[in-house]
């Protein structure tokens, strides 16, 4: 077990594509770190140059006290579970799980005992003598996750070790792998598309977009406070609702106007955010969570913390009701809503004739509203999100800034 | 492998095919998906049966043949034996046998055969390996140099390389005539093809497998060996067959390059042809023997012709 560390690592392509741009990341020993971002965004490649299957073309990678660019995989220690689980189709789940330690001419006997192990962990042993082509996907994916902890390595690498599972199973072993993790305490970098899984299984998560790192930060903080409109789109299902407002009021009373209408914020927002003061009167993009609002009728409304629009289209989950509406306001069409655009498969509308921008709300299941009823939404001021909109970087104090790109 | 096991994958077999059917008869069962329906079973099965019956008439007349006398092949017909089982005897065989010489052209045959395809094995398997999974230059340019050696016809190296074996010396070694030197060009014209088909075959290998024995702790070698040689194992038995008839079953090399001493079955029974006689009781014989081991190569590997390996692998 051991500390990953990687210090400024890219990757060009011979044809000059750029996969990965200045990568910091420590990866604590005994750390879960989860490496997350939508499709083509480098995660996998960062991966896979910390396992040694791809050529690091710029900075250094170091595991443990050694730095192991130039090291063959074979002798970097560690273990890696393929999203194909890549099985040998020709040996049986012992000679499965055994085959690393097989070439490394461990006796036989403590194969077995290991092996064995292994097996009653995962519960495998009554399939250990099968072959890959008769297990399901369930138990293919947990002799993927056998071979890795027989071989007591540095640390794990899993690529996205979850997607060819069914969503039931998926949930099932994703709290075996958390638990399987905590047990063994094996450091492990663990890539996914999967934002869920990213929040659930990571002790930190590393969000990428296009190659580059947006942020690092437990869960929670990633939640509460995103460092860009990119992360604060990403992190959260469903979406947070991104919207143009200004910055109105001074410090004693500050307000943000959304497409005419004006929420009052409370003094936090402005203790919390020094830098926002140099916003007053200028543009803004606005960020509302979902859970952050509520049906006004159901709860206490002052003045000043309600939008008010038209039901468009109400989705009950029975947990709770998504209810869909519309306000007239700019959308926000900057790069970063692009790529979670091109992520979620929707596409951003250019300018439209009237700023109009759709929101989601996640009410409590009591609410009456139905589709085209008038609805009176309260939201909860304090816990707005605001971000700069030229850079989308979000807007806090200098001093108070979240963990960003570079972590020390 | 248990029963079980095995019509999990018959039956996954005919799901494949059951669905290409209805695809090409699509909207509605055709008239003749419908009709292979019902005939598939007894008919059609009778018809190869019939077919494959008429395709074995003449084997089976030259099996007959090599047990009647020389005389009594002379006065009629192979059939005969039918309705005089008493003509069958083992003379003409022992009489070969007792041939030096026959005898000597079995073992050259042997000693060409079994070294030409294991070389041509063990090099394409090699090969394949390099130019489907590792990365050096001018990697695809040589690959597409070997691809294009396939269409050499070997009569137009005949000559040219007959000239070579005369001019090079090696090392007063006497290349020309000598087994060594046929089978060394059964290997050069065996090898392009070889490459060619295993390079594809391992290059269907899905990436992954490699990657996860590389991170398992093999080494190039231990993954050739390990993983890639194993998966490989229906394509290079097959190839191995495939390299084993041909050579077993040639003659016009031999009778290039191979000298008296170092001739082989075809060429010695070849000489034995006379233009005005039949000679029929050394002919029939001795082809029926050369026609044994390839059968027996045949039978004893054909299992893998068929074996799906990569079942269940990657999902």
């Amino acid at each position: 077990m051991a500390e990953v560390v990687l210090n400024g690592v890219g990757k060009v392509y011979p044809d000059g594509t750029r996969a990965v741009t200045d990568l910091n990341l420590t990866i604590a020993d005994g750390e879960f770190l989860v490496l997350v971002g939508p499709s083509g965004c480098g995660k996998t490649t960062a991966l896979r140059m910390v396992a040694g299957l791809e050529d690091i073309s710029e900075g250094e990678v170091r595991i443990g006290d050694r730095v192991v660019n130039h090291v063959p995989s074979r002798d970097r220690d560690l273990a890696m579970v393929f999203q194909s689980y890549a099985l040998y189709p020709h040996l049986s789940v012992r000679d499965n799980i055994g085959f690393g330690l097989s070439l490394r001419k461990m006796p036989k006997d403590e194969i077995h005992r290991r092996v064995e192990e292994a097996a009653r962990v995962l519960g495998l042993t009554d399939h250990l003598d099968r072959k890959p082509r008769n297990l399901s996907g369930g138990q293919r994916q947990r002799v993927a996750m056998g071979r890795a902890i027989v071989r007591e390595p540095q640390a794990f690498l899993m690529d996205e070790p979850l997607s060819n599972l069914d969503a039931k199973m998926r949930v099932q072993t994703r709290a075996e792998i958390a638990r399987l993790q905590r047990d063994l305490g094996v450091t492990t970098i663990y890539v996914t598309h999967d934002q869920t899984e990213a929040m659930t299984l990571g002790d930190r998560v590393a969000v990428m977009k296009k190659g580059q790192l947006q942020q690092v930060a437990p869960p929670q903080e990633l939640y509460d406070r995103p460092a860009n409109l990119f992360v604060a789109g990403f992190i959260g299902s469903p979406a947070m609702n991104l919207v143009q407002g200004t910055f109105a009021g001074d410090a004693d009373d500050p307000r943000v106007e959304i497409g005419g209408q004006s929420l009052a914020l409370p003094d936090k927002v402005l203790s919390e955010r020094p830098a926002l003061g140099d916003y007053f009167g200028r543009n803004v993009v606005v960020g509302i969570r979902p859970e952050d609002m509520e049906d006004a009728t159901l709860v206490d409304a002052p003045e000043g913390t309600t939008l008010t629009s038209t039901a468009e289209l109400v989705e009950a989950m029975g947990s709770d009701v998504l209810v869909h509406f519309a306000v007239e306001a700019a959308q926000v069409v900057t790069e970063d809503t692009k790529e979670l655009a091109r992520d979620a498969g929707t596409d951003v509308l250019g300018a439209l004739e009237a700023p109009r921008t759709v929101l989601v709300g996640r009410f409590s299941p009591r609410t009456r509203v139905r589709v085209g009823d008038p609805v009176t939404t309260r939201v909860d001021t304090g816990r707005l999100h605001f971000f700069d909109i030229d850079t989308g970087a979000a807007i806090w104090g200098t001093d108070a800034a979240p963990s960003g790109r570079n972590e020390e | 492998m248990s029963t079980a096991e095995r019509t999990d994958e018959m039956g996954a077999v005919d799901t494949a095919k059951l669905q290409t059917v209805t695809a090409s008869g699509a909207p509605r069962r055709g008239l003749a998906a419908r009709l292979v329906a019902r005939i598939g079973g007894g008919a059609a099965q009778a018809l190869l049966a019939l077919v494959a019956l008429f395709w074995l008439i003449p084997t089976f007349g030259l099996l007959v043949v090599s047990l009647r006398s020389n005389s009594d092949n002379n006065a009629g017909g192979w059939w005969q034996v039918f309705t005089k089982p008493s003509q069958l005897t083992v003379d003409s065989y022992q009489n070969l046998l007792g041939k030096a010489d026959f005898v000597d052209s079995f073992w050259n045959t042997v000693a060409i055969t079994v070294p030409s395809t294991v070389l041509v094995v063990v090099i394409a398997s090699l090969a394949g390996y390099a130019f489907a999974w590792l990365e050096f230059p001018g990697r695809d340019w040589l690959f597409l140099l070997v691809v294009a050696l396939l269409v050499v016809p070997v009569q137009v190296a005949l000559l040219p390389v007959a000239e070579l074996y005369g001019k090079v010396d090696f090392g007063g070694f006497q290349m020309m005539g000598s087994i060594t030197g046929v089978v060394l060009f059964h290997v050069a014209f065996g090898l392009p093809f070889a490459i060619f088909l295993l390079r594809n075959f391992f290059a269907g290998i899905p990436r992954d497998l490699l990657e996860a024995a590389r991170m398992d702790g093999g080494s190039e070698w231990t993954i050739f060996r390990r993983v890639v040689f194993p998966l490989g194992g229906p394509a290079i038995a097959s190839l191995g067959i495939f390299q084993f008839l041909w050579v077993w079953n040639d003659l016009l090399v031999s009778l290039v390059f191979a000298d008296t001493d170092a001739q082989p079955m075809t060429k010695w029974l070849q000489s034995q042809m006379r233009q005005f006689a039949g000679n029929i009781d050394i002919l029939a014989p001795g082809a029926f023997l050369s026609l044994l081991i390839p059968l027996a190569v045949f039978f004893a590997f054909q299992r893998y012709f068929v074996q799906g390996v990569l079942a269940g692998s990657v999902k």
